[in-house]
């Protein structure tokens, strides 16, 4: 950083210290963006709630510095084109801090907008948190300074995946079924090149891709996997497309182990039921019965004060608390000032060290292969201690993948302010 | 359908200050409200202005029920926003200005391609055709993603050329202003076509084609055309989406924009020209603004849209019209005060069951809890307000009918008056 | 042929259920011309009303009452709505059914929430009817083909041996001779209306088990259904039969096979890069194009035999 850069950042930090000190309960606002209505709201919702139960926790503990939290629901329809509307909105209002997670169709709409904006009104930046998109291209191609992810993207998923897959001999032939969009398509991919390179005698014995959504009977994909022999199953199918899948097993008795992205997304476990004990598998940064003692506390008070939703997002308390963290040593809630004190930021969690990599704004941070089982108090394994969706099943780790080994090479070729 | 029967037709005034007052309203729109958001959302509504009128060419005019629309649009928007890339990167010049044009032409490629099969059938069968192509084309545009760019669509930046005049489309007003310029020469070439003999004969064989081809015209030619004439000015609302956002993803083809542009267009009223126009105003305020109030705002516009079927078909625009016709008789003063009546009832019940409404969601969504209404903090589980409520929507609605039966006496009366009036 | 028989049997059972959800959209088409684009939210009820139902007095009585939930339901539609608009026309018709689907689903989300509901299969029906080379034929898939055969055959009988059908398929060609003979043409569409959409019901009674429970489960299979009906020829029970298992087998027996356009041409010598356009085109396999099948199959058929396979008049 040369010596004018320092100067002007110096000035900045002593106009805000006293901003700060003239108005001591400074409130950093964030625009949530995500669906609110229709068929994905409830997805939304328990977001959103859990985003303001942290905000809260942050405000409890004045993790920021002097400085509130506040977050505001926005419904975006799961619609790019709603989604730039409502930015307009909030922009608008004058919030300064977005947050979105569902869809990477969303998240890239976003992303490109406010780079767009940010370019074109100078001081006025918006910075933008994405909690959950996960196509690559938002840390690659399309990155810039304003986007932080702090999920895993799905090729690092990936690569922890297959190393866990790698190191179990019993595993012969591979099935690999997805939906037919870039997800799918991208989990595909990086499956085949990551399998060939770990362990190139894994078979792979079938690679189907079905479009998203329109499938009703998955029978037939069923009896193709079983006629294929394989011994193992990896999708990408989330919502509708998986449930479906993972009942049509059971119903046929294939005796597989599916290796899912969502296994356990929002209302998918309840979907699924009983048909999922012991055969699915998901990856995830985090799941209720990961042994900590912080973030257990939050589960339970988040539980009692919202009998229907899971505190589902581990990575939720990470951003946030991150977010503070920089707030605090920015001595400003200006986007611009608390984004350089982010890139690059190391932070302990229960979970380990995380860090928000400097180079492309990607989250890197361990990761947890589980299995669906039942409940302790329903006669399952000790450690399922929560369930999800209320249903009496819950997940169990099988593995910690260490942050170090899921990080990948970058593309991105940020412009720094 | 009365349509028809009742063309509209500008008071005395004239054509030419009806078209005058368009392009004044368009101009000053940014002034009255200047906020980022209200430009958004009336740039969104110009768009939809053209899409709905493109719709109702083949709803209104043709009597083609279609469940496909978005597809032409889609396309238009899909292509304009790739060659926007390669003027980006200095393939060739062409200016932003001209390039919903491009969008345009796309469509109507489309509708050409596309619907010189399907024309050939009328009624349920075309509408099953339409829907038919729908998923087709939208299942496509997930499956290739080197063209359709996948689940993020294709983004490009609208910047680019010289800027004209100071022009650089950077700023959302000037786009604004693009929107304004094209819907504005868009709904005159739509307007205009009515006019035409194209337009006459695809009326008549929307009411009676074997009388249309026993005259001597092919419906399916008519169908044909003015299903391509369509696709262009919906490819032309492509366009200029592809400008307006900057983006384009698979949305764009899918079966709810299809759907919405028939809602629009269906609420503003099909029998009329400028119904649509009205509807797609009405429906972008819903989808934009309504929705940024309240979770429930799919089921008022459901409700809304189910209203106007039932009660009154020919949509906001026939409502407007046959007041308008009391009006230039010079009666509308008796209608001043059932109206009133009328409005007050209806506020009160619509108060109350906005109410029941936004505390049933909550109930639903939350489980309980305190909720915040009409500036009112109460428990969402207590009785009291769900009584006060539903205590008022049962008043508003028993007030509404006494009120509404009253306002019909007037009417039926007026209307009777009007009919003896005429020769 | 062990993979054949799999599928076929796959195939059959998948068609049946298609029977199900078509029969009712079919009659009530054939009976009243109205396109009821909400029937797949009848389907949907059937499933919800069988959940709850199931879940305080077991699934046998929601069996029978879901259904009639529904019927009662659908009469209400039909008598206090659809009868109102009646007089404007039958697009009115069809908008009034596809506003009907968006509040249903509304309603849906409102009173058992966004997210799937637990609604399993119940104990007696759970578990393996068969082995057939190794691989398990649940009990509950036959019973799934048993309900949808009896339904077929009691569609038959009702609508040929009984007198109401013999009014329903008169009222069917000649209204006005019917309703000249005495007969209460309104009641009989209400009551159609009301059949149409129990047997929608019934489905969903039997689906919304076999597969999830959730407030899409009417988007899901909304277009499928008409695909079926325009296949089948608008209005015929036997057409939209056959079209069922038709299209069940297609789609089944697509899945299982890997072929590509661009296949075609790799005994020349010629292969297509992966990543272009027109390459992913040519890769596209049959088998990742299968759920899209029924819709060309119905585009074409309106096409060339506008009357579907069995109908007896144009579309």
């Amino acid at each position: 950083m040369n010596t004018r850069a320092l100067r002007s950042l110096a000035v900045a930090a002593a106009l805000t210290a006293a901003s700060l000190a003239a108005n001591a309960q400074e409130v950093l606002r964030i625009a949530y963006i995500d669906p609110l209505s229709g068929p994905f709201a409830d997805v939304g919702e328990a977001g959103l709630k859990q985003f303001q139960y942290l905000a809260d926790q942050v405000n409890k503990r004045n993790l920021a510095g002097g400085v509130k939290f506040e977050v505001v629901g926005f419904d975006n329809k799961t619609s790019p084109q709603e989604s730039l509307n409502v930015l307009k909105k909030v922009i608008d209002s004058g919030f300064r801090y977005i947050m979105q997670g569902n869809g990477s169709s969303v998240a890239i709409a976003l992303s490109d907008a406010v780079q767009k904006h940010n370019e074109r009104n100078p001081g006025k930046e918006i910075l933008y948190l994405n909690y959950a998109a996960v196509d690559p291209v938002l840390t690659n191609e399309k990155c810039h300074f304003y986007h932080f992810r702090f999920d895993a993207n799905s090729d690092m998923k990936m690569e922890a995946l297959t190393t866990f897959l790698a190191k179990d001999p019993n595993i012969k032939k591979v099935y690999l079924i997805n939906q037919n969009y870039s997800f799918g398509q991208a989990v595909t991919r990086a499956a085949k090149a990551d399998l060939a390179r770990k362990r190139p005698d894994i078979q792979i014995v079938g690679d189907d891709l079905h479009p998203l959504g329109q499938v009703k009977d998955f029978a037939p994909y069923v009896a193709k996997i079983k006629a294929s022999g394989a011994d193992t199953v990896i999708t990408g199918n989330w919502g509708t497309d998986m449930t479906l899948l993972i009942k049509a097993a059971k119903d046929a008795g294939l005796n597989v182990n599916f290796y899912t992205y969502y296994g356990g997304g929002l209302g998918s476990v309840a979907a699924m039921g009983d048909s999922a004990i012991g055969k699915v598998k998901q990856i995830t940064e985090w799941h209720a019965n990961v042994p900590t003692k912080e973030t257990d506390r939050m589960v339970n008070e988040f539980k009692k004060q919202n009998p229907k939703l899971d505190y589902y997002y581990g990575r939720a308390g990470t951003l946030m608390f991150m977010l503070a963290e920089a707030v605090k040593r920015a001595k400003s809630t200006d986007p611009t000032a608390v984004a350089k004190v982010m890139s690059g930021m190391k932070m302990d969690t229960e979970l380990g060290q995380v860090e928000m990599r400097a180079a492309d704004h990607q989250m890197i941070q361990p990761l947890y292969i589980s299995t669906l089982y039942k409940q302790a108090s329903k006669g399952g394994p000790a450690e399922v201690k929560y369930d999800a969706d209320n249903s009496g099943l819950g997940f169990k780790t099988d593995a910690r993948i260490e942050a170090y080994v899921s990080a990948q090479p970058t593309s991105c070729n940020m412009k720094k302010p | 359908m009365n349509g028809a029967v009742l063309r509209f037709k500008p008071l005395n005034v004239g054509r030419y200050v009806t078209w005058g007052l368009f392009a004044l309203v368009l101009v000053l729109a940014p002034v009255a409200f200047p906020q980022g958001f209200a430009i958004t959302m009336m740039s969104q509504m110009g768009i939809w202005i053209i899409f709905a009128l493109s719709y109702n060419m083949l709803l209104g005019q043709t009597g083609l029920l279609s469940f496909g629309h978005a597809v032409y649009s889609g396309l238009g928007a899909y292509f304009s926003i790739h060659v926007l890339n390669m003027i980006g990167a200095g393939a060739f010049a062409f200016p932003v200005t001209l390039l919903p044009l491009l969008g345009g032409l796309f469509g109507l490629l489309f509708g050409v391609l596309f619907g010189y099969v399907t024309t050939r059938k009328s009624g349920v069968a075309f509408a099953m055709i339409s829907l038919g192509l729908g998923e087709m084309v939208f299942a496509a545009s997930l499956m290739f993603p080197s063209f359709f760019g996948g689940e993020g669509g294709i983004s490009a930046n609208r910047m680019v050329g010289k800027p004209f005049l100071g022009i650089t489309y950077g700023p959302a007003i000037q786009v604004y202003y693009l929107i304004a310029v094209w819907t504005f020469a868009a709904v005159a070439a739509m307007f205009a076509l009515t006019r035409t003999p194209l337009g006459r004969i695809a009326n008549a064989v929307r009411d009676n084609p074997e009388r249309a081809e026993f005259v001597g015209y092919s419906t399916h030619m008519v169908r044909f055309l003015m299903f391509a004439l369509s696709g262009f000015f919906a490819g032309l609302a492509g366009g200029l989406s592809a400008i307006n956002y900057e983006i384009v993803a698979a949305e764009s083809v899918s079966a709810q924009r299809s759907g919405g542009v028939l809602l629009a267009a269906y609420i503003g009223g099909v029998g009329f020209f400028f119904g649509p126009v009205i509807g797609a105003i009405v429906f972008t305020f819903f989808v934009v603004y309504i929705a940024g109030l309240t979770k429930a705002w799919l089921l008022y516009l459901g409700l809304f849209f189910m209203a106007i079927v039932m009660f009154a078909p020919g949509g906001i625009a026939s409502i407007v019209l046959m007041n308008l016709n009391v009006a230039k008789h010079g009666l509308f003063g008796r209608l001043w005060k059932p109206y009133g009546w009328v409005a007050a009832a209806g506020l009160l019940a619509f108060l109350g069951f906005v109410a029941v409404v936004e505390m049933t969601y909550h109930l639903s969504d939350t489980g309980g809890g305190t909720m915040k209404l009409f500036g009112l903090s109460f428990e969402v589980k207590s009785l009291a307000p769900w009584l006060a409520a539903l205590a008022t929507l049962g008043a508003g609605g028993f007030l509404y009918r006494l009120a509404w039966n009253r306002f019909r006496g007037e009417w039926d009366d007026i209307q009777r008056i009007i009919a003896e009036k005429a020769p | 042929m062990e993979f054949f028989l799999i599928s076929l049997l796959n195939g059959v059972t998948y068609g049946l259920l298609l029977f199900m959800l078509s029969s009712g959209l079919t009659l009530i088409f054939s009976m009243m011309g109205v396109l009821n684009f909400a029937h797949a939210s009848f389907y949907m009820l059937g499933a919800y009303f069988a959940f709850q139902i199931s879940g305080h007095i077991g699934f046998w009585p929601a069996l029978v009452l879901a259904p009639l939930g529904v019927a009662v339901i659908g009469m209400a539609v039909e008598r206090y709505g659809l009868r109102t608009v009646h007089k404007h026309g039958h697009v009115a018709e069809l908008l009034f059914t596809f506003g009907l689907a968006y509040l249903i689903e509304e309603a849906v989300h409102l009173i058992w929430g966004r997210a799937p509901v637990n609604y399993g299969v119940p104990k007696d029906l759970d578990g393996t009817l068969f082995m057939i080379y190794g691989t398990a034929f649940p009990i509950y898939r036959g019973f799934m083909m048993l309900v949808s055969v009896l339904m077929l055959v009691a569609l038959y009988v009702v609508l040929t041996r009984t007198r109401i059908g013999l009014v329903i398929q008169a009222a069917l060609t000649h209204p006005e001779t019917v309703e000249a003979l005495g007969h209460n043409v309104p009641r009989v569409f209400m009551l159609v209306f009301g059949g149409g959409a129990a047997l929608a019901g019934l489905a969903g009674v039997i689906g919304g088990n076999a597969f999830v429970t959730s407030p899409g489960m009417a988007l899901h299979v909304g277009a499928i259904v008409f695909v079926v009906v325009v296949i089948g020829g608008m209005g015929s029970l036997a057409g939209a039969f056959i079209a069922s298992l038709l299209i069940g087998l297609l789609q089944t027996f697509s899945v299982a096979l890997d072929w590509s356009l661009g296949g075609l041409f790799k005994p020349m010598g010629i292969s297509f890069a992966a990543d272009s356009f027109l390459g992913e085109l040519w890769n596209l396999t049959l088998a990742s194009a299968a759920p899209v099948l029924p819709y060309l199959l119905m585009v074409l058929v309106l096409l060339f035999r506008p009357r579907g396979l069995l109908g007896t008049r144009d579309t």
